[in-house]
């Protein structure tokens, strides 16, 4: 709740910030525009929302998860490490209440270290020494050193001074100190309000992993060959499913029995998930690469049809009428008429499937894989390596943003009367 | 014999709900090789479907076309075809597109290239070659759309409201190109429009086609399009007879839009 309410603070403050203080002098076209709520084409993205938006994400994932990104004093308060303290007062059979200290000391995970040394002091009730980790939470076993122990009755009744019973829990500044129902004492030092590393890592802590993975590999195979994998079960089934799909639409356009024939099968096939296919997939083909090109294959297909056919069904009937008056044969119409004007739409149907092709990829590896971008962080999250998930859902989302750019820059290549018919 | 000959040519549609449009209904017209043939008429009144027809992408339900002696049957390089919007192939640049008959029946570059370029030159489009299409002006493309039909040499012209989507400068333009080209090629043209001043000033005939069933009204045999080919089409214009005429026929048409507007009236009354 607080990182949504920071968000939304940064984004107002900002947007008031950059109102007040940039006034850029534009005098171009749009820049004059006196309406601009309710035309669409005088809104353009603010280049500096878009760079504080990018920056607040950082700045935000930094600042709550300790990052060394981020200045000290931005950083959420950590988790509480040190010396921690707090008395209690025990109570036994026909002795006086007595009171005694327990310090804990309270260490970053995976660093060594040990029980601080502690006087044992007067009294029946003897001082007491443990240590936690920090974000977790330990057993302190008071009664254990004390002269009178459970079998004479030994149970703790305060904690700094405040009354406590099994179940309860006192908070103390360094965290909280429950009782388990049996009596036992649980220290759990005060957490802060950042994330613990296996929740949400630092983000130089993904990158380090990252430069550590693309070095070292991962699970016996080079990030290279994971993310390649995974790139070619998507090209080998887009180019089957473009291969079949894009003559199926053709045929679908321009006769009546294919039309007729393939109607019900793709309007039936469309609308089911390629996901949902991936159990029957398994079953059928195996978890090896040829079901996963079976799966995108069928992703693909479907996709590719409908928008051959669309392309085919898109041409102006005066093209065609045109070319045949100008003597051209069914086949030069085909080939001259209707495939070039189709090449927009098969495109635009090319770019869904990359898509489609990439995210049932990562879901299939997900699902079994021995390589692949999704096999290593579906792997990666098992171990609770939190970093190389991050990592992975991030290269999975570059790649699949640097597929849908190159299929742009093809679409403006080769089709550049795309829309201007 | 050569020449066109439209012989008791009637055209039904049936509609879905069960009843049928007599779109044509017994036109018979013939046309000696080397005329220009305008058409007018009112919304309706199967004007496009006659030129749709002629052009073969209709089957008649009754009546035939003779064209040079063999009976029309689909469409064919010898009757080519000029669309309201160009109907130009925007994935090919200028030349590819008036060069597109020649090289789909064959030829060589170097029997059609010369053809080609004196075209684009005739219709003044030299120095636009190389553009795309969509980067030239409503106007230019329907130039382009003009080259490409005649760098077919094709026996019939046949022009589907051509420059019906044009500004009125632009138009006039078009239309002293049009005669000119007329002139210059000798080719048969039948020409649609809406315009009834464009149709007196191209229209060596005119033919005003009634609706329901769409019919032959009436013809005529104009001067002005001889007149338009050796002078300004502004001087035509002035012409004492050409202000008669085009008031007789607005007139007619007039009538015509009244009545069935008067028809669909009555008609809605009574429902």
């Amino acid at each position: 709740m607080i990182v949504f309410a920071l968000y939304i603070a940064i984004f107002v403050v900002s947007w008031l910030l950059v109102k007040l203080l940039v006034h850029r002098a534009l005098n171009d076209f749009t820049a004059r525009k006196t309406v601009t709520f309710g035309d669409e084409s005088a809104v353009r993205p603010s280049r500096i929302a878009s760079v504080v938006s990018i920056l607040t994400i950082f700045l935000l994932w930094g600042a709550f998860t300790g990052s060394t990104w981020v200045p000290k004093f931005l950083h959420a308060p950590g988790p509480f490490v040190g010396d921690a303290s707090f008395t209690y007062t025990a109570e036994a059979d026909g002795v006086e209440p007595d009171e005694a200290t327990v310090t804990v000391r309270v260490f970053p995970v995976g660093e060594e270290t040990e029980d601080p040394e502690v006087d044992p002091g007067d009294g029946w009730a003897k001082n007491d020494s443990a240590s936690v980790g920090a974000w977790r939470s330990g057993l302190v076993r008071v009664d254990q050193n004390d002269d009178h122990g459970r079998d004479a009755g030994h149970r703790v009744v305060a904690v700094n001074g405040q009354p406590i019973e099994p179940g309860g829990e006192v908070i103390t500044e360094y965290g909280r100190v429950g009782m388990s129902p049996k009596g036992t004492l649980n220290f759990e030092p005060a957490k802060g309000w950042q994330m613990e590393p296996i929740w949400l890592p630092a983000p130089e802590a993904v990158l380090s992993r990252l430069v550590e993975i693309s070095r070292d590999g991962y699970r016996d195979s080079t990030l290279w060959e994971h993310l390649g994998w995974s790139l070619f079960r998507v090209i080998a089934g887009f180019f089957f499913g473009a291969l079949i799909g894009i003559p199926l639409g053709y045929a679908m356009g321009l006769s009546d029995w294919f039309r007729g024939w393939f109607d019900p099968i793709v309007e039936f096939m469309r609308p089911v998930p390629p996901l949902a296919l991936i159990p029957l997939v398994i079953i059928w083909a195996g978890i090896g690469e040829a079901g996963k090109i079976i799966l995108l294959f069928l992703a693909a297909l479907w996709i590719m049809a409908i928008a051959a056919r669309s392309g085919v069904s898109g041409v102006k009937i005066s093209k065609v009428h045109a070319a045949y008056s100008l003597g051209a044969s069914k086949v030069q119409i085909l080939r001259h008429v209707i495939i070039p004007n189709s090449l927009p739409d098969i495109f635009t149907g090319a770019r869904v499937a990359m898509g489609v092709c990439w995210g049932t990829v990562v879901a299939a590896e997900l699902v079994a894989a021995e390589k692949g971008a999704g096999m290593m962080i579906m792997v990666a999250s098992k171990f609770q390596l939190t970093d190389i998930v991050i990592m992975g859902i991030i290269l999975i989302g570059v790649i699949g943003f640097g597929i849908d750019m190159l299929m742009r820059l093809a679409e403006r290549k080769l089709v550049p009367w795309k829309g201007r018919g | 014999m050569s020449g066109l000959s439209i012989q008791n040519l009637s055209m039904r549609f049936d509609l879905p709900n069960g009843s049928s449009v007599q779109a044509l209904k017994d036109v018979s017209l013939d046309l000696a090789q080397g005329e220009l043939l305008s058409v007018l008429g009112p919304s309706g009144c199967g004007k496009t479907t006659l030129l749709n027809i002629v052009a073969g992408f209709l089957a008649p339900t009754d009546g035939k076309i003779i064209l040079n002696g063999h009976e029309v049957r689909g469409p064919a390089a010898e009757r080519g075809m000029v669309f309201q919007q160009g109907a130009l192939f925007e994935w090919m640049n200028v030349r590819d597109n008036v060069s597109f008959g020649p090289r789909m029946a064959g030829k060589r570059e170097k029997d059609y290239g010369a053809n080609v370029d004196h075209l684009l030159e005739v219709v003044g489009l030299r120095d636009f070659k190389e553009k795309a299409v969509y980067e030239l002006s409503g106007g230019m493309q329907q130039r382009v759309a003009l080259a490409r039909c005649l760098a077919n040499d094709p026996d019939v012209i046949l022009m589907d409201e051509p420059l019906g989507a044009l500004d009125a400068l632009t138009r006039e333009k078009m239309q002293s190109l049009v005669l000119k080209l007329w002139k210059e090629t000798g080719k048969t043209i039948i020409l649609i429009t809406h315009s009834v001043e464009e149709a007196l000033l191209l229209g060596e005939r005119l033919l005003v086609m009634a609706p329901r069933p769409g019919r032959i009204h009436r013809e005529y045999r104009l001067p002005f399009a001889d007149l338009g080919a050796g002078q300004d089409l502004r001087a035509v214009k002035k012409h004492p007879d050409f202000a008669t005429t085009r008031e007789e026929i607005l007139g007619m048409i007039w009538d015509m839009e009244e009545e069935i507007m008067g028809r669909s009236e009555t008609a809605g009354a009574a429902s």
